[in-house]
């Protein structure tokens, strides 16, 4: 194989794999901005991945899988939502038994799942003129799917109302100072609902996208720890939906080369990347201003109740 | 107009002890009545798996042995997170700190050459460093750069699993295991003795019997746990009287970072006999530890009740994936469910409901 197909082979795989991680970090972004943390993102992945997964088999539809997936997951994180806006819970604890709960109904709901051909997946597409395009063609435009492409829209669309919207400033006010939001009229409840809701149903759609699309089956455990990947890149992203993207495709590259590095460098090494990163990143933006300028939410996993400062 | 009410919301100040268990077991009577609908709508009867946990985790030798040897870990990582959780440090990290543990046990076993006697008083003190050691980075990181502990012991956790793989994978892998990812077998002296034909490796249970006690000293009758306990209840008052966050932080978690080292040690040492895969010496002690601490609401002493407690289910999740084919997750979902009727119940112990007859 010459290097420019290896490339070509490799980065196309980044994008494929990359945009499940990127969807579930897009979500977590709005949750933690809104100032909610939400450890339960791989409890509604692999919700999403089961309900998208039934869906497709007995329905025929990949989109309607696709649709359950993010329903299921909106619906999941509504628990934790009530638990930690409403009822003031802690949300370590709340996102734990999310993940908890996700991996144990779907295993137990998936039992009898595992092993069945879905009659139809996401179809890949190849754009007719577009994929002649030396180099680029072939990894954007060749055996890709439709949610490759909606994810990179989502990251315009979602990073637009979060900087240039009066919607974007009303969830980073939450977030950043809750009393202050709500002394100007904003609900910081419902923004905090509508987010984590969000960032459920994008959990749920990449969830999904594993389950009908990437990979087409059902295996319990199916999402192996991608959540708390997602977790890691949303801090990787500095809660920044463009930056989100590139995180995504980076650790998306890092796992697709652990395997083709496998002669030169143990890919178990490699696979602590991501993790190893994050806490790095952390460190670099610890250091007083940069950290407020990078948009960590000065309120995440504070419940905010009026009247108590 | 306000309407007259016949009862009213009212906050208590102080939450007495009866009303804390008593609703911990109703969270807990209420978890299992939810899965058991559960079973039910699924076509399970709720009934028979609650009868097969009751008889396999508890009403044979073999169960009752199974439930106290899945205790042991819980156990010990469960009263070092009562610990940190006191001083408000999150420690999701108890896997990776107690997979450590296991490293570091492996490796004076296979490795060091010290004579038979030492090894395994060696293989514990290295395991509780090795421990220690992965739980200080995320305390210097929070205490020194105000780093958040919840993510960063958590990534600690995926890199702490990924070391072991790429060990057992790697530079360990034992020659004698024909192509499987394991280190050799331990040399004898270097295995834990057990209770007759159980998996109960004793010597580590009466460690976590004392490390129990000893905590719960610590806490309640010393200078330092006084001071773990207002760094933790009022950041405030810590720092007008003079107490160093930073040395607490550091304290509390060496002590929860070894005591999950000392767990790691006692699974191979007693239970594999090797170093094996991250999943297989572990399955999930340090979350569930999680909430074995969360549910002895911070008390070292009451988590030998409630990391018994988690053994039944561990045990009984193992009796009821055989006999009804049900997957390996059914224990998380025995297990997310008791957490979230947990934290539901922590609203309602902090009010009561009285009621006055009385027209207002």
């Amino acid at each position: 194989m010459g290097w420019e197909t290896w490339f070509i082979v490799t980065l196309s795989r980044t994008l494929a794999y990359g945009t499940p991680l990127l969807l579930a970090t897009l979500g977590e972004i709005y949750t933690e901005r809104s100032g909610v943390l939400n450890l339960g993102v791989e409890g509604m992945m692999i919700m999403g991945a089961y309900a998208a997964f039934s869906t497709a088999y007995t329905t025929g539809s990949p989109w309607l899988g696709i649709v359950a997936g993010a329903l299921v997951g909106g619906a999941f994180s509504l628990i934790h939502a009530f638990a930690s806006i409403t009822l003031k819970a802690n949300q370590v604890i709340s996102g734990l038994s999310l993940t908890m709960l996700g991996l144990g109904l779907s295993g137990v709901l998936g039992r009898g799942w595992e092993g069945r051909p879905l009659p139809a997946s996401i179809p890949e597409i190849t754009a007719p003129g577009l994929s002649k395009i030396p180099f680029l063609g072939p990894i954007l435009f060749e055996g890709q799917n439709l949610i490759v492409y909606f994810s990179i829209l989502l990251v315009v669309v979602m990073w637009y109302i979060l900087y240039r919207t009066r919607i974007g400033i009303a969830v980073r006010a939450v977030g950043e100072n809750p009393a202050a939001a709500d002394s100007l009229g904003i609900s910081v409840n419902k923004v905090r609902y509508l987010c984590t809701i969000v960032g459920g149903i994008l959990a749920g759609m990449a969830g999904g996208y594993l389950s009908v699309a990437y990979r087409p089956a059902w295996t319990e455990g199916m999402t192996g720890g991608m959540g708390w990947i997602v977790i890691a890149l949303t801090i990787f992203a500095f809660w920044n939906p463009a930056i989100g993207m590139l995180g995504a495709y980076l650790f998306a590259a890092l796992y697709h080369l652990s395997f083709r590095l496998q002669p030169w460098v143990s890919p178990e090494l490699l696979k602590a990347m991501p993790y190893a990163f994050a806490i790095i990143v952390l460190i670099a933006i610890s250091r007083g201003t940069l950290h407020k300028k990078m948009g960590a939410p000065a309120a995440l996993t504070l419940p905010y109740s009026r009247g108590e400062e | 107009m306000k309407k007259p009410s016949l009862f009213r919301v009212e906050r208590r100040p102080v939450v007495p002890g009866h009303v804390v268990v008593l609703v911990s077991i109703l969270a807990i009577f209420a978890a299992l009545v939810a899965a058991g609908i559960f079973f039910e709508a699924y076509g399970i009867s709720a009934i028979r798996a609650y009868q097969l946990i009751a008889k396999g985790a508890l009403g044979s030798k073999l169960g009752l042995a199974e439930t106290v040897r899945r205790a042991i870990p819980l156990l010990l990582c469960g009263v070092g997170l009562t610990i940190a959780f006191r001083a408000l440090f999150w420690n999701i990290g108890a896997e990776g700190q107690l997979l450590l543990g296991a490293v570091a046990a492996a490796g004076v076993a296979l490795f060091s050459g010290l004579p038979d006697v030492l090894l395994l008083p060696a293989m514990f003190i290295a395991g509780f460093l090795a421990g220690a050691l992965w739980g200080l980075i995320p305390a210097v990181l929070k205490a020194r750069l105000g780093i958040n502990d919840v993510i960063t012991t958590l990534m600690m956790n995926y890199i702490a699993i990924y070391l072991v793989e790429w060990l057992i994978h790697g530079p360990w892998r034992g020659p004698s295991m024909r192509g499987f990812a394991y280190t050799d077998k331990f040399p004898s002296a270097a295995i834990l003795p057990t209770i007759s034909w159980t998996r109960i490796h004793w010597p580590t249970l009466l460690l976590g019997l004392v490390v129990a006690v000893l905590a719960y000293v610590l806490i309640a009758r010393t200078r330092a746990g006084f001071e773990i306990r207002v760094v933790g209840e009022n950041p405030e008052a810590a720092r007008f009287a003079g107490i160093s966050a930073f040395k607490t932080t550091l304290l509390v978690m060496i002590i929860s970072g070894g005591l999950a080292g000392l767990a790691g040690v006692g699974e191979v040492a007693g239970i594999h006999r090797m170093l094996l895969g991250p999943t297989r010496i572990s399955m999930g002690y340090g979350y569930t530890a999680i909430i074995v601490a969360w549910l002895a609401r911070r008390n070292p002493l009451a988590v030998i009740v409630t990391s018994l407690l988690f053994g039944i289910i561990m045990s009984g999740g193992d009796v009821i994936r055989v006999s009804l084919g049900l997957p390996f997750q059914v224990i998380n979902l025995f297990n997310g469910l008791i957490l979230f009727f947990l934290i539901g119940s922590e609203l309602l112990m902090h009010y009561r409901i009285s009621f006055s007859f009385r027209r207002q």
